[in-house]
């Protein structure tokens, strides 16, 4: 073996623990330590499960001396502080949950521990997932570990940057606006995010509740795909989950993809788009059409609105879902003299400045005689972008596109201007309001080393063709190989 | 339709927020510049269009009234910040 065992993906690991050439507890210890010696300096992890990590690992090495392996036993993942775990701390990087132990598993984390993953610990992310850069943590922010002074995008940035330096072997985050594409891009490994229903949100904590989807973070297609099997499919506890019955999402990688029709929106091309971003998504579609995939123009008209209707529809959801943040049932209380004060010092020093901004521009836009004016005419308009996505896709099977319009920005360089940090959203949010799949998926690097992904958008429930065509193309070329100087 | 300070300071109290003095005029200001910016969709004519709030043609999704078991008392109340018996504390409000 010439690299070391953290740097392995699910797909390299799986067959050495299943083969006993490794064991769960080696692997799990040497994550440990490696999380313990080097997460200083990206800050990618909020808490560390020491001992529960190497409880699970021995466990799954019990199961696999009883020959009762599953697809995930003895394999250490990162879980986005989002997820609620079982006696584990869970904050959403708030103060305000700064010590919620939950007293239940969200059916994601409870579909890994069947299949015998073992969970290192809590990944950091902009508070309550609010964010495009994981700076708006109150537990401060997670590096790039491309280049520790730029962000590593967010907001699920933590466990971006773990997956990409190394820090785990895959992790979950989740995706409101981008938050699991985005950071994927900017720390150069693979991110997914399913069609709203696939999988599960009982137990992540509520942002935004129709555009919130939980979705996997990994160092190579195959992963994603694996994890995938692991975590879509109906649940009873959660009433927006969809009931019909999740694929094989493995079972179409290496298929080839000649003849697949894949459709490059005019509208992701134009102002604002940077220059290297742009050259490495055109050299993307011509790999793409080397492997026989016919490109052809499509139209999203509505796509320069999406960044207004998501600010409308997302801040009314987390106006409501943050309502109950009040001091009492669980997480930060902050004594009053009376229960209207205990409200007003709990919630103004349990949340940091942009979840209060969101929350009160929620307020607001749901207030009478404004709701017209904001929430009904974002959600006609996002019906609008939707009926976009119904149209390209009567022409086309995907749609290949730029995750972010430029690579990762500098620490700090956006923190005062909250509407420029909404803007770099611009290509990940449509598929959101749409409700539609998407993967993130290395395609090159900046002329200061810092990476690029394309990104590929599929009709609802199209998650098997997404990854078939992000994995011809993640073979066709080596972009996945790079490591960070880390 | 900009918002203006007293505006600003009722919409917090709405939200059960207050505002540090230093803050009020850094989130007028940019509460005002989002909102301006979403001014832009009074641009589109959306007449007609039906409001899309659920991506998903899921409607009424039930399950049978059946007794399950829940989360216990105690562990209900195990993160409240107070509790007395098995009742979440509060300030006194009467």
């Amino acid at each position: 073996m010439t690299e070391p065992l953290y740097s392995l993906s699910i797909s390299q690991l799986a067959p050495l623990l299943a083969r006993g050439e490794v064991s769960p507890v080696e692997v799990t210890a040497r994550l440990l330590e490696r999380i313990k010696e080097r997460n200083g300096e990206l800050n990618a992890y909020l808490t560390v499960d020491e001992a529960g990590a190497l409880e699970q690992a021995r466990e799954a090495e019990a199961c696999l001396g009883r020959g009762e392996a599953a697809s995930l036993t003895g394999i250490p993942l990162a879980l986005k502080d989002v997820m609620v775990t079982r006696g584990l701390r869970t904050t959403c990087a708030s103060k305000i949950l700064e010590n919620f132990i939950p007293p239940f598993d969200a059916t994601v984390v409870a579909r890994l521990r069947r299949e015998g993953a073992v969970i290192l610990g809590k990944a950091n992310m902009d508070e309550f997932a609010m964010g495009s850069s994981t700076e708006n943590s109150a537990y401060g922010p997670t590096h790039n570990p491309w280049n520790r002074e730029y962000i590593p995008g967010g907001s699920s940035g933590g466990s971006a940057a773990a997956v990409a330096a190394d820090l785990c072997i895959a992790s979950l985050g989740s995706d409101t606006g981008g938050s699991i594409r985005q950071p994927a891009s900017h720390c150069g490994v693979v991110g997914l995010k399913p069609t709203y229903g696939r999988v599960s949100r009982y137990g992540l904590v509520a942002y935004a509740s129709s555009l919130d989807q939980i979705g996997p973070l990994t160092k190579e297609v195959r992963d994603a795909a694996i994890l995938l099997n692991t975590i879509a499919g109906h649940d009873p506890k959660d009433s927006t989950s969809v009931p019909q019955a999740a694929a094989d999402y493995t079972e179409a990688l290496g298929r080839e993809i000649h003849g697949l029709k894949i459709g490059v929106p005019r509208e992701y091309f134009g102002h604002g788009l940077d220059p290297e971003v742009e050259a490495a998504i055109r050299a993307a579609l011509k790999t793409l059409a080397g492997l026989g995939a016919d490109l052809i123009e499509v139209s999203l008209p509505h796509t320069e609105y999406a960044v207004a209707t998501y600010y409308v529809v997302a801040v009314a959801e987390a106006s409501s879902n943050l309502a109950r943040y009040d001091g009492v049932k669980y997480g930060f209380r902050a004594e009053g003299k009376n229960l209207m004060e205990t409200y007003l010092n709990t919630r103004t020093q349990g949340f940091g400045a942009e979840v209060r901004r969101r929350i009160m521009l929620g307020t607001y836009t749901l207030s009478a005689g404004y709701y017209d004016a904001y929430y009904k005419k974002g959600s006609q308009v996002r019906a609008l972008i939707r009926s976009d996505f119904e149209t390209a896709f009567k022409a086309c099977h995907l749609i290949a596109c730029p995750v972010s319009p430029t690579p990762a920005f500098r620490l700090g360089e956006k923190l005062a201007d909250p509407l420029t940090m909404y803007l770099s959203d611009i290509f990940t949010i449509s598929a959101n309001l749409a409700g539609i799949p998407g993967i993130s998926v290395p395609c090159g690097f900046s002329s200061q080393g810092l990476p690029i992904g394309l990104q590929l958008l599929g009709p609802a429930f199209g998650e098997a063709e997404i990854l078939q065509a992000a994995y011809a193309f993640e073979q066709a070329t080596d972009f996945h190989r790079r490591k960070p100087p880390f | 339709m900009a918002l203006s300070r007293e505006e600003v300071l009722h919409v917090a109290e709405l939200a059960r927020l207050s505002l540090r003095p230093a803050e009020i005029e850094i989130f007028t200001r940019q509460l005002n510049d989002i909102l301006a910016y979403v001014e832009k969709l009074q641009e589109l004519d959306t007449t007609g269009v039906a409001p899309l709030a659920h991506v998903i043609p899921i409607c009424n999704a039930f399950r049978e009234d059946e007794v399950r078991e829940g989360l216990s008392l105690d562990l209900a109340l195990e993160n409240a910040p107070a509790r007395e018996d098995d009742n979440f504390l509060v300030p006194r409000v009467i």
